[in-house]
């Protein structure tokens, strides 16, 4: 189901559909999350992939028009990359522990140890806030900053099309 | 959108239950899934949603943009704060252990801090893009 909305989403002409279409492939995702039993994760795709991001693209839609434009040339170069990367991309996961394999590495390392010391050490019975809030703080500050960031250069791009409305040239 | 009685009927009643339930997601994310990422992205879904039935200026009298550009800048220096309070307690940079007396608790209280940091500011920018892009004309 999602690889036929992918391909809706790439033959799809106009723009506002590839929106709808987005939005679904998001819960298609989420979908697929939950059944992998990673509920956080689904709940982020859910809001942000088919909540926010279809709202901003929709806006922007309203800002530039809804048919997306011919191609230029042939796209033969850009898909010639895009295979070869795929491939590579092939080629690595072959390297991968099975999926679900209990003697992969990252079973044996430290989750284990998340899993049994987490809810002792920081009595949060919800190992992923445990994980994220607590063992990897670090990481977090650094989403942190990040979001903050993104929101800072959105604000310095477009703040200043608005000051400049007066002196439009 | 504003003259359609249906929507600004179930506008007015889903807007309040949206925040609740952010804050629903925000605090009960030690036990259940969410946290402050998922919890902020709700909240400015909500006033998202106001926004689009009852127009954008109603929703910026709601929210107006010094509050929003202030909870970018709060929810991240909150983060940073709770690292400095570990700092100052005698612990390492985000040591939640040395948050109260019971390691446990100050977990607990860590934790917290932090996620109210996060939810803030990803409320914030959240609506602030919204904002700057809603708020702009059609060049045409």
């Amino acid at each position: 189901m999602m690889a036929v909305t992918v391909i809706a989403i790439i033959l799809q002409r106009n723009l506002f559909s590839v929106v709808v279409l987005a939005g679904v492939y998001s819960f298609l995702m989420a979908t697929v999350l939950v059944a992998l039993d990673a509920v956080d994760v689904a709940m982020t795709e859910a809001s942000v992939g088919a909540g926010i991001s279809a709202v901003l693209l929709l806006g922007a839609l309203y800002l530039c028009g809804g048919e997306e434009a011919k191609p230029m040339a042939r796209p033969w170069l850009p898909l010639a990359v895009t295979l070869v990367i795929l491939a590579a991309l092939v080629y690595g996961t072959l390297g991968l522990p099975a999926f679900s394999d209990p003697l992969s590495p990252i079973h044996t390392h430290v989750v284990p140890r998340y899993l049994l010391q987490g809810p002792v050490e920081t009595g949060v019975p919800n190992v992923v806030t445990a994980v994220l809030a607590s063992y990897r703080g670090y990481d977090t500050l650094g989403e942190t900053m990040v979001v903050f960031t993104a929101g800072i250069g959105v604000i310095a791009l477009l703040r200043r099309v608005r000051r400049g409305k007066g002196d439009k040239t | 959108m504003k003259r359609e009685p249906v929507l600004r009927v179930v506008g007015k009643l889903l807007t309040p239950y949206m925040l609740v339930f952010a804050l629903y997601v925000q605090f009960h994310g030690d036990f259940g899934p969410g946290g402050g990422f998922q919890a902020g992205v709700i909240a400015a879904a909500s006033i998202i949603f106001y926004a689009l039935i009852f127009g954008l200026p109603a929703a910026r009298r709601l929210v107006p943009d010094a509050v929003v550009e202030t909870m970018v800048a709060l929810g991240a220096f909150l983060y940073l704060t709770v690292g400095f309070a570990g700092l100052a307690l005698g612990g390492n940079y985000l040591d939640y252990f040395v948050l109260d007396r019971d390691p446990v608790a100050g977990q607990h209280r860590g934790i917290f801090w932090v996620e109210l940091g996060v939810l803030i500011t990803v409320a914030g920018v959240m609506l602030k893009i919204f904002y700057l892009f809603a708020g702009r004309r059609r060049e045409d």
